[in-house]
């Protein structure tokens, strides 16, 4: 195929030429950073929490009437132990805050009493020694609370927490050399020691917010029931009894004490539905992001369809004397495919470099990563044969024209 | 002359139904991609209170020092009760409120009924009206009422007509965590997004629920109804209990205050600094002045309040809109040139360049109508299915309203006209005779 006849002709209609490579271009640009952003996203959201989600759910309880820490401390004994008693129910434990919940409390984690700088977040999770198996994580070393350490607190009082078990990201920041077992830590914001009892396997934080970005799978659980206006008791279901489960819960609690709300619409939730909220922002984002892809890439198709059309339809003639002077078929469809791709080949250069310049810009105005080279040439790719499939249609119908339009006047 | 035009185009645009229903629906889906992500963004983006927020500040005190400041030496975004109680006392600003927020039970008078839990704040009388708060019946209770611990309560009609199947519930008694209060308030549909006079505690700004309770911050302080929002601590608090929280240096309380000109913003804030000079002379800072005072919309571009997501989803969206264009640019090149023949007759027979342009402007026009019409449609179904992208805090509030439906038909039309420009140019540069001879 010759491509010097190519470029001639496409200094005559100069304007349509570059409106079809700006466009390419354009494209290129938005679906390549559309599509890093959804791949983001998508990671995001597929993160582990490192509980076992399945058969989980989580019951929000607010206690009614301004009680006394103590008796809420008694109550949540007795809901415990009623909880516990139910037939679709494995275990129960109360917390404070859970993987995912959106907020809860944090602390920053000091290796010396003395360290001035706070450096290092982790969530904080009130835990007793039914929480490791209610959340279904394995402990990775060390040991699990005993019922005799587990204690109670109000907050803002000093956390009293002279055993607490950590979790395996955290383990490895504040002990990189060797096991955080039997070791000191400060967690309480004072100078209270804590020995690390024990070291869970991945557990993620409270929160997916940006913020927490760096520490999101730093964990301290501490020995102890929050004694506070609500409290969460995590169930977990037998196998196949979630349903029956969050049914009866609710039902247990109410017939324990009627001092409590439990919200009708949103008091009981199941893990997923917890997942679901916590990622709603992200999930949106990935389907926004793919249903302007997805129109961008049909709209370009079009146009270039379009075009090519008007530019069989002005050529007829021009056609036909190429074929009637013994341009095959085959020469005409090359022709439009070549003609296209040299358009498609100077559009997707000139939307490479837009993809990357406005994904630096994106990084510099919002939290965003780099875009990675890989999505730009899946983009090139992709668009290149977009161009050639969208051009197919039209080349094919030059390509029927008949040697005779030659001798046709217009 | 215009009716002619139309008639020129409409009959234009029925010769190839193909291309002119491509150019409609190009632009129809990039006009509603761009509204609908508009609409959101424009929800989020808003100004809460456009003709009083540049007379609203936030006032920031750094009671932590260096070592609690964040990595680029800004202040803690919230108030310890020390400092809050100080500014109240001292009553500098025309109108100001110390608020923390709450999360009380409710329990109705009727025994057979559940307790309810609500949301609301404490704060002082003067919250109304800074804040233009709307009332149904009553009005906000006085400042002796702030001074004397008053139980009473503001309440939202919603949280009235649940309690007392009435709207109107004023010097009706609400229980309130085991206490009684006396309803002085109630208020008429009160819920601004973002709910900016709370940002800090309000984890992002937007919430689907109404705030059912106020309450005076002194006699919540005082009936231990505790603080529900953040609560961060630069040191553990010496005493425990709400009490402990009350003498520590945790941050846990709001503050707004009105400044109405220039000259009270500048007298404010030689106050704050002479404030924290003095507690560092008396020993309880060991720094120099640190503070900052933010008006509303300067405090919400600082606290990031509009999610970064919505603008990047918007500049997308846009990004489409362009892409369209230069579709839509394209297609009207091709149509407008293969009538070249037409124009080199029009042309000939007298026509100036005008009135090809108007002539072509004018159907570039039509397309924009149409493709407008489209989107209008497409947006409405858009903002309506934005819920089932986006988290409802946020998709609840997009609107189609009577300005973004203008907006809609505007953009388009203005759009394609635009995109009609070069190819009505070209247009225009035909040359009659070389047309003429060429057939």
């Amino acid at each position: 195929m010759q491509i010097k006849p190519i470029l001639a002709a496409m200094r005559h209609h100069r304007a349509g030429t570059l409106l079809i490579a700006l466009q390419i271009a354009l494209t290129l640009a938005i679906v390549c950073n559309a599509l890093f952003i959804i791949q983001q996203r998508m990671t995001r959201v597929s993160r582990p929490s490192g509980v076992d989600e399945s058969n989980l759910f989580v019951v929000e309880n607010y206690w009614a009437d301004q009680s006394s820490p103590q008796r809420i401390d008694a109550q949540m004994r007795a809901d415990l132990l009623a909880l516990r008693q139910l037939g679709s129910v494995q275990d129960v434990a109360p917390a404070n805050s859970f993987p995912l919940h959106g907020s809860g409390w944090d602390n920053f984690v000091k290796t010396t009493p003395d360290q001035i700088r706070s450096t290092l977040d982790s969530a904080i999770y009130f835990a007793d020694d039914h929480t490791l198996a209610t959340l279904g994580v394995r402990l990775i070393a060390g040991r699990n609370f005993t019922s005799s350490e587990v204690g109670s607190q109000t907050p803002p009082d000093p956390m009293l927490a002279s055993e607490v078990i950590i979790s395996k990201a955290l383990a490895k920041v504040t002990f990189p050399q060797g096991s955080a077992l039997g070791q000191t830590i400060y967690v309480s914001g004072g100078n209270r020691p804590s020995t690390v009892i024990g070291v869970t396997d991945t557990l993620q934080a409270h929160t997916v917010a940006s913020w927490m970005n760096n520490y999101a799978y730093n964990a301290v659980l501490l020995p102890a029931r929050l004694l506070t206006d609500r409290t969460f008791y995590l169930v977990r279901a037998r196998p196949g009894q979630l349903d029956a489960a969050m049914r009866d819960a609710p039902k247990t609690l109410y017939a324990q004490s009627r001092m409590r709300i439990i919200n009708r619409k949103d008091g009981v939730l199941s893990f997923a539905q917890v997942r679901k909220a916590a990622y709603g922002r992200d999930l949106g984002m990935a389907i926004l992001m793919g249903i302007v892809s997805m129109v961008l890439l049909a709209i370009t198709a079009a146009g270039i369809v379009g075009l090519t059309s008007f530019w069989v339809g002005q050529r007829r003639k021009q056609i036909g004397i190429r074929r009637a002077l013994g341009a095959t078929r085959h020469d005409i469809l090359s022709y439009f495919l070549t003609e296209n791709l040299l358009i498609g080949i100077s559009g997707v250069v000139i939307g490479a470099v837009l993809a990357l310049g406005i994904n630096l810009w994106m990084v510099t105005q919002f939290e965003m990563a780099r875009l990675s080279l890989a999505y730009v040439a899946i983009g090139v790719v992709a668009l290149l044969l977009l161009g050639q499939g969208a051009v197919l249609a039209p080349a094919m119908r030059a390509s029927n024209v008949p040697p005779v339009e030659a001798t046709r006047s217009v | 002359m215009f009716g002619y035009y139309l008639e020129l185009a409409l009959r234009s645009l029925r010769r190839s139904p193909g291309l002119t229903a491509l150019m409609v629906l190009t632009i129809g889906f990039g006009v509603a991609a761009s509204m609908t992500t508009y609409s959101v963004f424009r929800a989020v983006s808003g100004d809460p209170m456009p003709w009083k927020s540049s007379k609203l500040f936030v006032p920031q005190i750094d009671m932590w020092g260096p070592s609690g400041r964040a990595s680029d030496g800004e202040p803690p975004d919230a108030m310890d009760y020390t400092d809050a109680m100080k500014l109240m006392r001292d009553h500098r600003a025309k109108l100001q409120s110390a608020m923390y927020e709450i999360s009380p039970s409710v329990v109705p008078a009727d025994a057979g009924k559940h307790p309810i839990h609500v949301s609301g704040h404490a704060v002082y009388s003067e919250f109304f009206p800074m804040l233009d708060v709307p009332f149904k019946f009553g009005s906000s209770w006085s400042a002796d009422d702030d001074a004397q611990r008053a139980a009473v309560a503001v309440i939202s009609s919603k949280l009235s007509q649940k309690l007392f199947g009435d709207a109107n519930s004023v010097g009706k008694t609400v229980n309130v965590e085991g206490k009684d209060y006396r309803v002085v308030g109630v208020l008429n549909e009160w819920n601004p997004q973002p709910r900016f006079y709370d940002v800090v505690n309000n984890g992002g700004g937007f919430s689907t629920d109404f705030e059912d309770v106020f309450l005076p911050f002194q006699t919540a302080v005082q009936a231990s109804i505790r603080n529900d929002g953040n609560t961060d601590c630069n040191a553990t608090p010496a005493e425990s209990g709400f009490l402990g929280l009350q003498h520590s240096s945790c941050t846990w309380i709001a503050y707004m205050a009105e400044l109405d000109d220039a000259a009270a913003v500048t007298t404010y804030r030689q106050y704050l600094d002479g404030y924290a000079h003095d507690q560092q002379q008396a020993g309880r800072f060991g720094w120099a002045p640190n503070n900052r005072l933010r008006n509303l919309p300067q405090w919400l571009d600082y606290k990031h309040v509009v999610p970064s997501d919505t603008k990047v989803a918007l500049l997308v969206a846009l990004g489409l809109l362009i892409a369209c264009l230069v579709n839509t640019a394209g297609l009207l090149l091709a149509k407008f040139l293969r009538r070249s023949g037409e124009i080199g007759v029009r042309r000939a027979l007298g026509a100036p360049r005008l009135a090809i342009y108007t002539q072509f402007l004018t159907e570039a026009g039509m397309i924009g109508l149409a493709g407008g019409a489209l989107g209008l449609l497409l947006t409405g179904m858009g903002v309506a299915s934005v819920s089932w992208v986006l988290p409802r805090d946020i998709a609840s509030l997009a609107r189609v309203d009577f300005s973004l439906l203008v907006l809609t038909l505007l953009v388009s039309v203005m759009a394609t006209t635009l995109a009609g420009l070069y190819p009505t140019y070209r247009a225009a540069c035909v040359q009659p005779a070389w047309q003429l001879k060429s057939n």
